[in-house]
């Protein structure tokens, strides 16, 4: 069962749905009842993408699952890379797959966009990314979907020895959405950023899941993800490590923390270390909680109305995650997507 | 200027303030003591517009208006600022950008134009350089990581940057060596002008040998028991507040 099956074959009974573990939380069968028509060619965006004010080596288009399909960069080669999988059209359906390769020591630093400028699509997109030895990737992700459409997106990391890995990936959330991250983990010193925000309103749906498969010794992997829900919005955050029998002196940390702005809001939230090696240090934390009414009140004694001052304080929860982005020009596109999001909140933020 | 009346609050359910009076003119000083428990921080949490102190009965006004009907903000906006005893953190938000927004909130409020960045950067220094606070430290956080002291003298500054009519200060004393006192003192005691009232809230006599008040006030058991001039204070000091806890009971 797989969206990409779904869609090659046009059956909707292909789905992933509740019935299938891995997406007990984000039934995609009992939200697409019929797959829409595929989607025809798409037109070259007028409009920028969320990192246009970063000046990139290279930008890629990807349009209803149509453009480049490999990227690859040489030993030593540095470069950044603005990469924008649009969706033009209403009620159609697309696939997008694209393979990155990273020779030894290449340095990458990828500004990816998934911009919804249709609606009601169905989108999948499947990178395959492949990490040489001492070559080290920054991927930054905004999803900036609308709310009535379905889209997963998909990567499959395999980095080698002395790689690094930072990702910190960004969503408002859409009527359902999944950002699925699949990393095998070498150890040898290669070290994996695994990073989050997400801040859902309305009826949004976003899952974020991540698998970490350490199968070597020596490696590490640091992941935080925080978000907000208000309204009847919807977060998951599924997170697994995996240490394999002999992947020693590994050394994990995984943190969820979440707040619920709204009665109707939820959070499902699943963390799971899976050890099988004796001399690990692993650890996670997972916190679900509401706005501290201390903290409010102080802001609003000083003159700042009660939904600038939940804004104000969401805001700042988020930033925590983003302060860890460390080119300063995408922390700062990082920072006006979040600060982009805080007004017109209604019953909450 | 403050006027308070028959105040009667309840939290939880449990009425802590039981009939409380105060009238507090423009351009004095007033201190109100009491022991632990007298209901003090109920006090200026209840005047402040925290939610969760059920006025059940009473009245409290700044210069007229019905303090009591307005939110926190809308309050502040009117001119009165309550000193925290124990200033939260705000993570993630520069001190100097909280204070702007405050500000700028309160302007809005109360239909003013908001204040220019260079105008505001001009006040912050002039008057971080009064309290000895390092410019660079209102950068960071509000709050977060600061100490005790700090704390304090950013409640100050604050105080003194949104230029509020009354204020109140809550326990300013505690967690202060001596040399923050006296720094957070002047501070308040700049601040001091015929056309501004403050309550100053505290369980020692201490901080009255800096802050010289006009009338000392005695809150025990949820009512104002005593009120006399700046001697009552030290005559405390000497009986303790046994003498009043016939009235509390």
């Amino acid at each position: 069962m797989s969206l990409s099956e779904a869609l090659k074959s046009r059956d909707a009974s292909l789905l992933p749905s509740r019935r299938d573990e891995a997406w007990r939380y984000t039934d995609l069968r009992a939200a697409v009842r019929v797959i829409p028509e595929p989607s025809p060619l798409g037109t070259v965006p007028t409009t920028l993408g969320p990192f246009a004010a970063i000046k990139a080596d290279r930008s890629l288009v990807i349009i209803n699952g149509r453009g480049p399909e490999v990227l690859s960069l040489d030993a030593g080669q540095v470069l950044c890379v603005e990469l924008r999988l649009v969706a033009d059209r209403h009620t159609t359906s697309h696939q997008s797959d694209l393979r990155i390769d990273l020779a030894s020591g290449a340095q990458l630093t990828l500004l990816e966009s998934h911009e919804g400028l249709g609606s009601a699509y169905l989108s999948s997109a499947n990178l395959t990314i492949h990490l040489a030895e001492g070559a080290s990737l920054e991927r930054v992700v905004i999803l900036d979907e609308p709310s009535d459409a379905v889209s997963v997106i998909t990567a499959d990391i395999t980095l080698s020895p002395g790689a690094s890995l930072k990702q910190t990936v960004l969503t408002k959330g859409a009527m359902r959405q999944r950002f699925e991250t699949q990393v095998t983990h070498p150890g040898g010193g290669a070290n994996v950023r695994l990073d989050g925000v997400y801040m859902l309103a309305d009826k949004c749906h976003a899952d974020l899941t991540t698998v970490v498969n350490h199968v070597g010794p020596g490696g590490t992997t640091d992941q935080l993800t925080k978000g907000a829900v208000r309204d009847a919005s919807r977060a998951v955050f599924q997170g697994q490590i995996q240490v394999t029998p002999g992947a020693d002196q590994t050394d994990a940390r995984m943190g969820h923390h979440a707040l619920i702005l709204s009665d109707r809001a939820e959070i499902d939230a699943k963390p799971e270390l899976e050890i099988f090696a004796d001399d690990v240090s692993c650890a996670h934390g997972n916190t679900v909680g509401a706005l501290d009414e201390d903290a409010l009140f102080y802001i609003c004694s000083r003159g700042v109305p009660l939904e600038e001052a939940r804004a104000m304080l969401v805001q700042a929860f988020g930033l925590e995650v983003i302060d860890r982005i460390e080119t300063e020009a995408v922390r700062q596109v990082a920072q006006a997507w979040l600060a982009g999001l805080g007004a017109g909140g209604s019953d909450g933020l | 200027m403050l006027s308070v009346s028959n105040l009667h609050v309840a939290v939880g359910g449990t009425e802590i303030l039981k009939g409380l009076s105060l009238e507090i003119p423009a351009g004095e000083v007033h201190a109100v003591m009491g022991p632990n428990g007298a209901g003090k921080s109920t006090l200026s949490y209840t005047l402040a517009g925290r939610q969760g102190y059920e006025v059940t009965e009473g009245s409290a006004s700044l210069n007229g208006e019905d303090l009591l009907a307005m939110a926190a903000n809308e309050r502040a906006a009117r001119g009165l600022f309550l000193s925290f005893q124990y200033p939260l953190e705000i993570p993630g938000v520069p001190s100097l950008t909280f204070i702007r927004t405050a500000l700028n909130a309160q302007r809005k409020a109360r239909g003013e134009d908001e204040i220019g960045a260079p105008a505001f950067l001009k006040l912050a220094r002039e008057q971080a350089a009064k309290l000895k606070i390092e410019f660079d430290m209102l950068k960071r956080p509000l709050n977060v990581g600061f100490s005790g002291g700090e704390k304090k003298r950013m409640e100050i500054f604050q105080m003194a940057m949104l230029s509020p009519q009354f204020l109140i200060l809550d326990e300013t004393d505690s967690g202060l060596d001596i040399d923050a006192l006296r720094i957070v003192s002047e501070g308040v005691n700049a601040l001091r002008s015929s056309e501004r009232g403050m309550l100053v809230i505290t369980h020692y006599q201490r901080l009255l040998d800096y802050i010289k008040p006009d009338r000392v006030h005695v809150l025990a058991g949820g009512k104002i028991v005593a009120s006399g001039g700046p001697e009552l204070a030290l005559e405390l000091e000497d009986t303790g507040y046994d003498r009043f806890a016939p009235a509390a009971a």
